[in-house]
């Protein structure tokens, strides 16, 4: 068995390189209807990551034969932008996008129902403007947020949160600069996204070395983490409709 | 998306199978199939291995290669791991650009290899920043039954261990005419190896067979390995758009030792 004593200990006692506790997410931005010419978008912010995500859609599917007729089909596209990361990111799909874009697809999916839009498609399209690790969590939550804006019938909201381990350390919320530690059992980065009322996970996703007993903790510390996320998410969602019943 | 090949109604079968831990070909819900390893597909490469897993077939080579090394770890060797999923070994394979299954293999075994902390990079060093070694791992199906992210990791594991440097010449090129006695800097201890759940309903099974597979709603990929003694895991990825509830996970890791063990023991006999 590993040492749990540490993991007990640590909320109180470790601080982060930024100041964090353990479990403390960085400073969370939420906002919905940043892109006006969208049906829904939203953008998403821990600390220096920045999400956008615009939803077009339902619409119909072209080429045909990628319809469903037995119903709409949920399209996700992430890439960063050239300039968010210090060494310029060519631009165009990487395979590193094109894996993400397809996580975060099946992250989303469980949470929409596009049953009533047979043939039809729902683009969700997330780019990074500012990258400082977890960005694919940030547009999970820009994302789901945009879907809820655009009216998609949903579920659930989907919060989205990057855990790991720095060492023997469980953390929750990573910098890039935690993300690279070496020491010890080095970094560990458990990306999970979570269908926010309930206990149903929908993105797993971790490199790193974790022992296996130890993955239950981390995933607890995910659903404290993302009931913060999905109060954040609903604030900004209740607040795009205020300011429209102001108009 | 593509077209489902399996029909609903072997799809409720399988699930209806499931539920009462039964398969097609009799197996139970966490048993694997069996499997054997051999080697040398190619005598021009530094190091390879073909496994038969069920019928799935599988053969990975290793090329050893002198490139320059990454400018942010110039002391160090490289990794590359790819493949494809050639029209040769399914009829669901198709010629033209990758798709995302051709895209998802090769990283998740690239995912546990690397994360493992198996390979020794800064022994692959031959002068800093110049020149290092670089391993090229390329991964082919031969023939699609199901399960090849697991069956290409064991296959992987059996060619790195098997790989002999070529030669190098006064000059630092290669001839690789001339293998050498020495193999890769890999630890004896880390032996990374990929092991997938899939899950149709409420039903967790192992090693699905092809038909299994597109059944499933879900699939989740761990690469698993000890490190000082311990389990660790190196990788994880979910696919597919089915939800997994945390008492699911919590299964997987009881289960994820034991297959762990169980393959390595049958991998040995053939190291």
């Amino acid at each position: 068995m590993p040492d749990l004593s540490g993991i007990n200990k640590m909320t109180k006692e470790i601080k982060r390189s930024d100041g964090r506790r353990v479990n403390e997410l960085r400073e969370m931005k939420a906002k919905v209807g940043v892109v006006p010419n969208a049906d829904g978008s939203a953008m998403f912010a821990f600390g220096n990551t920045v999400a956008i995500a615009a939803v077009y859609g339902p619409r119909q599917l072209h080429p045909q034969h990628m319809q469903d007729p037995s119903r709409g089909i949920l399209r996700c596209n992430y890439d960063l932008l050239s300039f968010s990361v210090y060494d310029r990111k060519r631009p165009g799909p990487s395979r590193r996008s094109q894996e993400i874009s397809k996580v975060t697809e099946w992250a989303l999916q469980p949470a929409v129902d596009l049953s009533a839009f047979p043939n039809n498609v729902v683009d969700v399209q997330i780019y990074i403007l500012q990258a400082d690790a977890g960005t694919r969590t940030a547009g999970i939550n820009a994302a789901s947020m945009a879907l809820a804006h655009a009216g998609i019938p949903m579920r659930d909201l989907v919060c989205s949160v990057a855990l790991g381990k720095n060492d023997k350390t469980l953390i929750v919320d990573l910098t890039k600069e935690e993300e690279d530690f070496s020491e010890g059992e080095g970094a560990t980065d458990f990306a999970i996204a979570k269908l926010g009322n309930t206990d149903e996970f929908s993105l797993m996703q971790m490199d790193g070395k974790i022992q296996p007993e130890l993955v239950n903790e981390v995933l607890r510390l995910g659903k404290e983490a993302c009931d913060e996320i999905l109060e954040a998410q609903k604030k900004a969602l209740k607040e795009s409709v205020e300011s429209e019943e102001e108009k | 998306m593509t077209a489902m090949e399996i029909s609903n109604l072997t799809k409720d079968k399988l699930r209806a199978m499931f539920e009462e831990g039964k398969r097609f070909d009799s197996r139970g819900s966490l048993d694997l199939r069996e499997f054997e390893v051999t080697y040398n597909v190619s005598n021009k490469a530094e190091g390879s291995a073909r496994i038969k897993f069920g019928k799935t077939d599988v053969v990975v080579g290793v090329k050893l290669q002198v490139g320059e090394p990454y400018p942010d770890s110039p002391d160090k060797g490289n990794l590359m791991v790819s493949g494809d999923l050639l029209p040769l070994a399914s009829p669901r394979f198709e010629s033209g650009p990758p798709g995302f299954d051709a895209i998802e293999l090769p990283r998740l075994v690239d995912r546990a290899i690397r994360e493992s902390g198996m390979i020794d990079f800064e022994k692959l060093l031959i002068k800093k920043g110049e020149k290092v070694w670089t391993i090229m791992i390329d991964i082919y199906p031969i023939n699609d039954d199901g399960n090849l992210i697991d069956a290409a990791s064991i296959a992987a594991m059996a060619a790195l261990r098997n790989t002999y440097f070529p030669e190098l010449d006064s000059e630092g090129k290669i001839n690789y005419e001339k293998k050498t006695k020495d193999k890769l800097p890999l630890s004896k201890e880390i032996s990374p190896l990929s092991i997938s759940f899939f899950k149709l309903g409420n039903s967790i099974i192992l090693d699905p067979t092809r038909e299994e597979e597109e059944a499933c709603d879900t699939r989740i990929t761990f690469g698993i390995s000890k490190w000082n003694g311990q389990y660790m895991l190196n990788s994880c990825q979910k696919k597919g758009e089915a939800t997994l509830s945390s008492e699911e996970i919590k299964t997987m890791m009881e289960i994820m030792p034991k297959k762990f063990e169980e393959l390595n023991k049958k991998l040995k006999n053939f190291l």
